[in-house]
């Protein structure tokens, strides 16, 4: 079909010649298909941090009312709104890995907001130790500020976090020594003359990590908000191999490196609630949930109200089957980590032939063969992707 | 400020003028299949680029003990207890952050973090090693567990020398002094040895440990038969999990035969962790609460998560080169070589068959290290003792990756104990067998001197 070829080359096609004849072939990533694809994921990304933000604010209202007068019912209203605000964040994660305004080199607040696993000793001495941890240690931290936290997030070794969304958790459930569900602090913790000593400063460490939590949160919102003199402008500039590059790199590093690697393989294998992502409030299972649908909410170009374009139109028009395998792999993922019995930490207990962890390791492979189906992705689209 | 303008086309070498060859194959990925492509502040914590399916994953549980800050026993993570009772960190990221270099004290009365103190007497143990210190072991732990004392710490105290080059630009150096301080156990025995040690950089390691001992012992030249004023020297060493003497290759005086080894002593000495190799605490006599304190079981640290630790070690990626090709890299490559660094500085090797880890072997490699004792001359010497080392000899560090060191750690301080802050300074340090290159780096002009940094910076 001589015309196609014609018209495929007036619209930014690349003539190739080999072995002599004219063999025209089709660029995977027009510039009017590929720019759509790009603004909408910017416009997605802005609506998912948005959502987080509003989240954080929300469990913001639930702690200050709790810090102003602890009580079981406050501190469980606390919890509620701990685990709601991890839903739009753990799907943020797919905006990671590149260098963006989450994770760059330079200013990205992600080890501030989301880092663990956290040593619970750092913070707020563990098994009922008073001695120990910022909360007690009124000679090196004579007064709490934000600037204190991140001070001293990560400060000699990359277990001690101590701000963020796992700093909240640990103080709002503590250790997890349950078999059967997550950990209890008792409100009684955050009590002048309760159950331990240092109420005030913990009370006033809860509400320090929470406001610095939002700044973070809101820190990256800005740089995606549309219309401004920031990274979304910039980035939804940049050629289309560029732009694409970064989706599927964040997208590739999560499911692959970090989702079934760090998050599940390491748990997997030690057996260790140590390793699992969310250790205090058994959330894992959620989290792990919402990073792999963080993953499909930009193949498929949707989030919340946002609603365009995603990588799967690039996709379909170079090669509709490997749309169709990639659809079906993320399903898949989803739907293996859903049948993962909660809690996580007990998931991955026992023989190999127990049903949480086969489950666990199900989810792994499924995640592992959505790694491999994105890297032939960006293959179709004319990039090399190089996985960590 | 008479500059040669070099081409990189066929340049006769006459009359001074330097030729300068392109990199050889290979150079640009100085890990050969492992090599990854970063020049972030991760730069040294990723994994073997060629590791691939379930091995991979080992690499990211190794990381995550790696990482893991072990507790005081008893406690509910059964795993992970028995921390001490003394001890420098409670993990091993704290003194390697992000698998990099640690830096000594800046500030006065800082108390180290990534530098540690390792204490003998004269003498020999019954293998040949150093002898302990009878009051403080054999090495000072400034850290300790509640009800323990700990042994007390180093103070560094400091001094500039001043020097210049041939040119006249004069320069400072930096010589530390370190006094014991806060001993809770009284003196030391009166002849104790001291010797300091910073945290290295960790990438690379399972490739060094692939260079076959055959290879060192073919560049060791202990008489220095070539004539060239360079003695490189094989230490001998105990290997506690063989029951043998063997090639040391690693720490600063290759005073350990493998990383395994490497590994469970550095478990035992800096965090207080008992393995199967070494199944004791360091606490000596004198030390009755160190001593009484309860353990985290015996052994701490169980034989899996040792062999997962040395797994993340072996695995970890060295970064390609920056700007390989850029003349003034290249012009410092020519002028590296010429001034006789690269004579202990090997920068090629090709690594063996490691049965069982195949992404490592038959590798062509450019760590720039040959791995031998040198006699650095007595600015350097820390005057103890390593096995075959002596009180002067230091074991050649490798270079690769060295450039990435101010992005990940945020500093440039270099050297055994982190006295250079600089490469600069870490060159001008160099005595001893080291004496004639570092002359010849004294007599270059500031172009010369700049591009030899820019070629170290690039590695």
């Amino acid at each position: 079909m001589k015309k196609h070829g014609w018209v495929a080359l007036m619209t930014g096609a690349l003539l190739l010649t080999s072995c002599g004849e004219d063999a025209v072939v089709v660029d995977p990533l027009p510039e009017q298909s590929a720019r759509p694809v790009i603004q909408n994921y910017a416009a997605l990304t802005y609506a998912n941090y948005t959502e987080a933000v509003k989240q954080a604010k929300a469990m913001q209202t639930v702690i200050d009312a709790f810090v102003a007068s602890p009580s079981k019912e406050r501190l469980e209203a606390a919890r509620t709104a701990w685990l709601a605000a991890r839903d739009s964040y753990g799907q943020s994660e797919a905006f990671r890995f590149y260098g963006g305004p989450i994770d760059n080199e330079d200013d990205g607040p992600e080890g501030q907001i989301n880092a663990w696993p956290l040593d619970e000793n750092y913070i707020d001495g563990a098994a009922g130790s008073n001695t120990v941890g910022i909360i007690a240690d009124t000679v090196n931290y004579p007064s709490l500020t934000q600037g204190t936290l991140l001070e001293a997030n990560e400060r000699d070794s990359e277990v001690n976090i101590s701000s963020g969304y796992h700093a909240i958790e640990f103080l709002l459930w503590g250790e997890d020594t349950s078999e059967t569900g997550p950990g209890d602090r008792p409100f009684t913790d955050f009590v002048d003359g309760g159950t331990r000593p240092n109420a005030d400063r913990r009370r006033q460490y809860l509400t320090l990590a929470t406001r610095q939590l939002i700044e973070d949160l809101e820190s990256v919102q800005v740089q995606w908000a549309p219309g401004q003199d920031n990274y979304a402008r910039r980035f939804t500039a940049e050629a289309p191999k560029e732009a694409v590059l970064k989706i599927l790199t964040g997208l590739g590093s999560l499911s692959g490196a970090e989702l079934a690697g760090e998050r599940m393989a390491v748990a997997y294998d030690n057996k260790d609630q140590e390793d699992e992502h969310s250790c205090f409030s058994d959330n894992t299972h959620q989290d792990l949930y919402n990073n792999a649908l963080g993953i499909q909410n930009v193949y498929l170009g949707a989030y919340g109200s946002v609603s365009g374009q995603g990588l799967s139109t690039l996709v379909a028009a170079v090669n509709p089957a490997l749309d169709q395998k990639m659809k079906a792999r993320l399903k898949a993922s989803l739907d293996a980590i859903r049948a993962i019995p909660a809690p996580f930490d007990q998931a991955i207990l026992g023989a190999d032939s127990s049903p949480g962890r086969q489950k666990v390791k199900a989810a792994i492979d499924a995640l592992r063969a959505q790694t491999d189906t994105l890297v032939e992705v960006a293959t179709a689209l004319g990039i090399t992707l190089n996985l960590e | 400020m008479r500059r040669a303008l070099i081409t990189l086309c066929c340049l006769l070498a006459c009359g001074g003028e330097r030729e300068e060859e392109g990199p050889e194959p290979g150079e640009e990925l100085p890990g050969g299949a492992t090599t990854v492509h970063d020049t972030t502040r991760n730069a040294f914590t990723l994994v073997a680029r060629n590791l691939q399916g379930e091995r991979r994953d080992a690499f990211f549980v190794g990381n995550a003990l790696f990482n893991r800050n072990w507790v005081t026993a008893p406690a509910s993570t059964e795993g992970l207890d028995g921390l001490g009772p003394t001890f420098n960190a409670a993990s091993c990221a704290a003194c390697h952050f992000k698998d990099g270099r640690g830096k000594p004290p800046t500030e006065p009365g800082e108390k180290a973090q990534a530098l540690l103190f390792r204490l003998s007497i004269p003498g020999e143990d019954a293998y040949g090693g150093p002898l302990e210190d009878p009051v403080y072991g054999g090495q000072l732990q400034p850290l300790a567990i509640l009800g323990v004392p700990a042994e007390g710490w180093v103070e560094l105290g400091r001094t500039e020398r001043p020097g210049q080059y041939a040119d006249g630009t004069p320069w400072s150096l930096e010589v530390p002094q370190y006094t014991l301080r806060d001993l809770a156990f009284g003196p030391p025995h009166p002849q104790l040895m001291m010797s300091p040690r910073v945290a290295p950089v960790m990438v690379g390691l399972g490739l060094l440990e692939a260079i076959p001992e055959a290879r060192l012992e073919a560049l060791a030249d202990p008489e220095d038969r070539d004539g060239d004023g360079i003695s490189g020297r094989v230490n001998h060493v105990w290997d506690v999990e063989h029951r043998a003497t063997r090639v040391g290759r690693f720490g600063w005086k290759a005073n350990k035969p493998s990383l395994q080894h490497q590994n469970a002593g550095a478990f035992r000495g800096d965090l207080g962790i008992t393995s199967d190799l070494f199944p004791t605490h360091d606490c000596p006599p004198a030390q009755e609460a160190c001593r009484a304190a309860p353990n985290g079981g015996e052994p701490e640290l169980d034989a899996r998560k040792l062999e997962q630790v040395t797994f993340y070690t072996r695995m970890l990626a060295v970064p390609a080169r920056r700007e390989p090709n850029e003349p003034e890299v290249l012009e410092g490559r020519a002028l590296f070589r010429e001034a006789g660094c690269a004579s202990c500085h090997v920068p090629r090797h090709e690594t063996g068959t490691m049965a069982d880890a195949p992404e490592l072997s038959g590798q062509v490699i450019f760590p720039y290290t040959d791995l031998l004792l040198h006699d650095m001359g007595p600015d350097l010497a820390d005057g103890r003792p390593d096995f075959e080392a002596t009180g002067s000899e230091w074991r050649t560090p490798p270079l690769w990756g060295i450039g990435l060191v101010k992005t990940v750690n945020r500093h440039t301080r270099f050297l055994h104990d982190g006295r250079a802050r600089s490469l600069e300074e870490a060159i001008l340090w160099h005595g001893g067998e080291a004496e004639r290159a570092r002359e010849h780096f004294r007599h270059l002009s500031a172009p010369e001197r700049a591009a030899l940094l820019r070629f170290l910076e690039s590695l």
